[in-house]
């Protein structure tokens, strides 16, 4: 039973839109990370995909320029209590990247420049849920905020679309990324407030 | 599509029966035997917490000071969950860092006032001693100092990213840690300054210096501006002393502060960040 706050009268997210539990609305955006920014150039990036059997599908940068690209708009919930709506990106979906990867995995555990790391269910990846995102509301993605590419895989808090993104490892079991290890919750659904180990 | 060539292996059965392995790998860090240490927790309860007292740090600023009975012990630089909730169930939540040393069940935070914010006017001018909100963590296994560790500790905060910050300088004091801290602490006058008395007097092995960004007082040395390179050799160590640094405060100050410290040849995975900012209050 939740202890009412005697004369806290709280605002409401705008009449249209939901907010997930314990969420509140922002305008800017947010930026958190562990540690130093990497600055990673257009010629140095690479992204590798790697299956249980340790096979590699390597992409430079020129590669994933080539690959089809879409445009979602979406909302970004992050665990720190912000939630973004309507979002503008550019991306490859992963389903692209995934075509011709013949794996059983059924978990991936993702790679960024700079260290970080977050795993997620490899259902959550696929059928148009996540992208290889490179440009953010028209312009060439920042920096401080993933660029040149971020995983981006909105149905889940924001944790898990790593920034600075190098790689995606295909495993057969579940290995605990970043956060993940430090008390975080291992699949993070913000609808379900699935913030903490035990949520 | 790409070819999933499952053979006869449940998904759902898969899931609950994850492995769990020891440090993450690629993360460029210590975190591994503390990650195992958080894991054991038990799920983080939502704990009533009574506000026992309050002080003004500035003029836009206050420490709370919470008495949380079944508070499990945290560690200097996490943070707690607050969640308040309406008459008509309407509930939301902020993260505040901890301000104080582990104490029992006493608990401080200091509030930022944001202007038009949801949550913080409350706290800072509705809330009465006495009365109660609902609090959970620790939170975060990333951004913490233990006392036990021995090398130098370079602190870089902005504005109220001091906070966590000051855990840390206080659980040293507190738990006699012997590591030699250096506090750089940017604000932007001296009105913005928090804990001025307790860092003024100051303690052994801590060395605290300003940094001025808009409005310095009169006989302050330092030319009023942001954080540079030659302030942290200054105030800071020697990357050779392979100090652990701990930048918290807004963006572009974190951003800034970061990038100096690899540009004078610190080890990235040394650098710990937390962004501290008034976005959405």
């Amino acid at each position: 039973m939740a202890i009412i706050s005697r004369g806290f009268h709280g605002r409401r997210p705008d009449p249209g839109r939901k907010l997930p539990p314990g969420q509140y609305e922002v305008h800017d955006f947010p930026v958190l990370s562990a540690g130093p920014t990497p600055h990673v150039t257009h010629d140095e990036w690479e992204f590798t995909l790697t299956t249980e059997t340790g096979a590699r599908h390597t992409w430079d940068w020129a590669q994933l320029m080539a690959m089809p690209a879409e445009t979602p708009t979406v909302d970004l919930h992050c665990v720190t209590k912000w939630s973004k709506f309507g979002t503008h990106w550019e991306g490859v979906s992963l389903d692209s990247l995934m075509e011709d990867v013949e794996t059983a995995a059924d978990f991936a555990l993702v790679h960024s420049y700079g260290g970080y790391s977050t795993n997620l269910p490899l259902e959550d990846l696929l059928d148009g849920k996540a992208w290889i995102a490179h440009r953010y509301d028209g312009e060439e993605l920042a920096p401080e905020h993933g660029g040149p590419a971020r995983l981006l895989v909105p149905h889940l808090y924001l944790w898990k679309s790593a920034k600075w993104v190098r790689g995606i490892e295909l495993l057969l079991d579940d290995e605990p990324g970043f956060w993940e290890g430090l008390g975080y919750h291992s699949y993070g659904d913000p609808w379900r407030e699935q913030r903490y180990q035990g949520d | 599509m790409h070819r999933k060539a499952k053979e006869g292996a449940d998904a759902e059965r898969r899931r609950l029966t994850t492995t769990r392995r020891g440090a993450a790998p690629g993360t460029t860090s210590p975190a591994g035997s503390e990650s195992q240490v958080l894991r054991a927790r038990a799920p983080l309860r939502w704990l009533v917490a009574e506000l026992v007292d309050r002080r003004a740090e500035s003029r836009t600023a206050q420490t709370l000071v919470f008495d949380v009975p079944g508070w499990p012990e945290h560690l200097a630089g996490q943070h707690v969950d607050v969640r308040l909730t309406a008459e008509d169930g309407y509930s939301t939540q902020r993260s505040y860092s901890v301000a104080s040393a582990p104490d029992g069940d006493r608990v401080e935070l200091t509030i930022q006032r944001v202007e038009d914010g949801e949550v913080s006017p409350y706290l800072m001018d509705v809330l009465e001693r006495g009365e109660q909100v609902e609090l959970r963590g620790p939170i975060g296994g990333w951004f913490v100092w233990r006392p036990e560790r021995a090398e130098p500790v370079l602190l870089v905060g902005g504005g109220s990213g001091v906070v966590p910050l000051m855990s840390m300088v206080r659980t040293r004091g507190a738990l006699g840690g012997s590591a030699p801290f250096r506090l750089l602490y940017s604000v932007r006058e001296p009105d913005d300054q928090l804990y001025v008395p307790e860092l003024l007097r100051g303690e052994p092995g801590l060395d605290t210096e300003y940094l001025y960004t808009r409005a310095a007082p009169p006989e302050h040395p330092r030319p009023v501006g942001r954080l540079r390179a030659e302030d942290l050799v200054r105030g800071g160590w020697p990357a050779d002393q392979r100090p652990i640094c701990y930048v918290c405060g807004p963006t572009g100050f974190v951003e800034n502060a970061a990038t100096l410290l690899t540009g004078l040849g610190h080890d990235p995975g040394r650098i710990r960040t937390e962004r501290f900012g008034p976005s959405g209050g």
